[in-house]
């Protein structure tokens, strides 16, 4: 059973230099409340791992913003100027990864896989230093599994066991970051009783929750 | 008069099949769901996790957590799928896209595409393209021929390409070219454009076989 906790809680457990997975896609399913805090309490040095850095003012944009990041691994930065930036400047080391791959060296990372295996890149600058294996003729890609210390979910409903729903397109990155992170921090839209959510319905099962953001006092 | 994007549209949506999924790619590539031919019943996917969207909403109607890749607000259709991003990228990388459509910077001899950055200059993130080149069944390049009085069709990629892989089509205003074996072959021509000025317009060698037919962009607009 969650006890639930403040966004101001869960980013004061979140410590400066740390690794943060975030759900999110151009801020659609991010876990603003969290991002908030994070940038209310001045969190410095963190190295994020999400799909975009969205866009100024807007999801994981507002911690590039207020100089909380110092690396992203991401797949698009275009949207965000800032980035864009503070990577020329070199405030911020950015590690661009195809979209499809990311997903994938998360899943890997929290499926207890050794990496991933991807056409994806071969004879292209993202294939620079890595292995190329041949497999029945044709050329892999060998991606590594990715983790972090904290994965920042954003979820529709979560019931007190921590059982999650999503909806439509913001679940995006949330389910299978939720396996690849040493501590997990869902933020619901909606916290309803255990038996609320079908167990058909249940996307990232609460077992892999740690701490459920409770709702705003 | 119909301008070049809108000519680049009209002739990549009759590469559409019936029954198939797509996936267009940001920009220009969105205009190709305006003129789906009638009778072709196609399967759009969004990478950030859906299939079978639909027309923006009425203002102030929209839901805030159904987005397109390009952050714009979208509808459901009936019979749409939501899902997340690990399963959006196994359908694209596991053979389940029948096509996708993407814009180009650069396209070369070997029908290697560059459209993701230009170093010193843009360096926005490769997103979901290297993905789509490398896993969609048929990769269309939906472009303009020249940019700033330059050919896009190239020898040689001069900007950092996308996949190794060869890409299924090019479309421009000016002509459907498809990579093969032996070079571009030249496959048709937009209505009013000779052979001539393809060439004179392509920084690559064109392989020229007989008469080359003018290109259909007969179909109508379905939507707005």
């Amino acid at each position: 059973m969650q006890e639930g906790i403040s966004a101001e809680r869960a980013a004061a457990m979140i410590p400066d230099g740390a690794s943060v997975m975030f759900g999110g896609f151009l801020g659609v399913g991010s876990p603003e409340r969290v991002i908030d805090a994070l940038v209310a309490r001045g969190a410095r040095g963190l190295t994020l791992i999400c799909n975009d850095t969205a866009s100024p003012g807007i999801g994981v944009g507002k911690l590039i913003e207020a100089g909380c990041v110092t690396c992203v691994k991401a797949s698009h930065i275009g949207t965000n100027p800032i980035t864009q930036k503070k990577m020329i400047s070199g405030e911020i080391d950015v590690e661009l990864v195809p979209q499809g791959t990311l997903a994938e060296r998360i899943r890997a990372g929290g499926s207890g896989l050794g990496g991933v295996l991807t056409r994806t890149g071969v004879g292209t600058v993202v294939s620079e230093g890595k292995q190329v294996l041949e497999i029945d003729g044709e050329s892999f890609l060998l991606e590594m599994p990715l983790r972090a210390d904290f994965a920042l979910l954003r979820a529709h409903e979560a019931d007190h066991f921590g059982n999650l729903t999503y909806r439509l397109t913001a679940a995006n990155f949330n389910p299978v970051m939720a396996f690849a992170a040493d501590c997990v921090i869902a933020e619901p839209d909606e916290i309803v009783p255990v038996g609320v959510i079908p167990p058909d319905a249940v996307r990232t099962p609460g077992v892999l929750v740690h701490h459920l953001v409770r709702r705003r006092q | 008069m119909i301008d070049a994007k809108e000519i680049i549209a009209r002739r990549v949506a009759l590469e559409l099949r019936d029954r198939t999924l797509v996936n267009l790619g940001i920009g220009l590539p969105t205009l190709v769901a305006c003129y789906v031919p009638a009778g072709i019943s196609v399967a759009f996917q969004s990478e950030n996790g859906i299939i079978g969207f639909g027309e923006p909403p009425p203002d102030g109607m929209e839901d805030p957590h159904l987005t397109d890749a390009g952050g714009g607000f979208i509808s459901a259709l009936p019979g749409a799928a939501a899902f997340d991003s690990a399963t959006s990228f196994a359908l694209i990388r596991g053979g389940h896209l029948d096509m996708t459509v993407l814009g180009g910077l650069q396209v070369d001899s070997s029908g290697r595409l560059a459209n993701w950055m230009v170093p010193g200059k843009i360096v926005p993130g490769m997103g979901g393209a290297m993905d789509l080149v490398a896993g969609a069944k048929r990769v269309v390049v939906a472009m303009q021929h020249t940019a700033k009085g330059q050919p896009k069709i190239v020898e040689k990629l001069t900007l950092p390409p996308t996949s190794a892989r060869r890409v299924s089509l090019i479309v421009t205003e000016l002509a459907v070219i498809e990579p093969t074996d032996e070079g571009l072959a030249l496959r048709e021509r937009a209505p009013g454009v000779s052979v001539e000025t393809v060439v004179a317009s392509t920084g690559a060698k064109l392989l020229l076989d007989g008469d080359t037919p003018t290109m259909s962009i007969e179909c109508e607009r379905v939507a707005a």
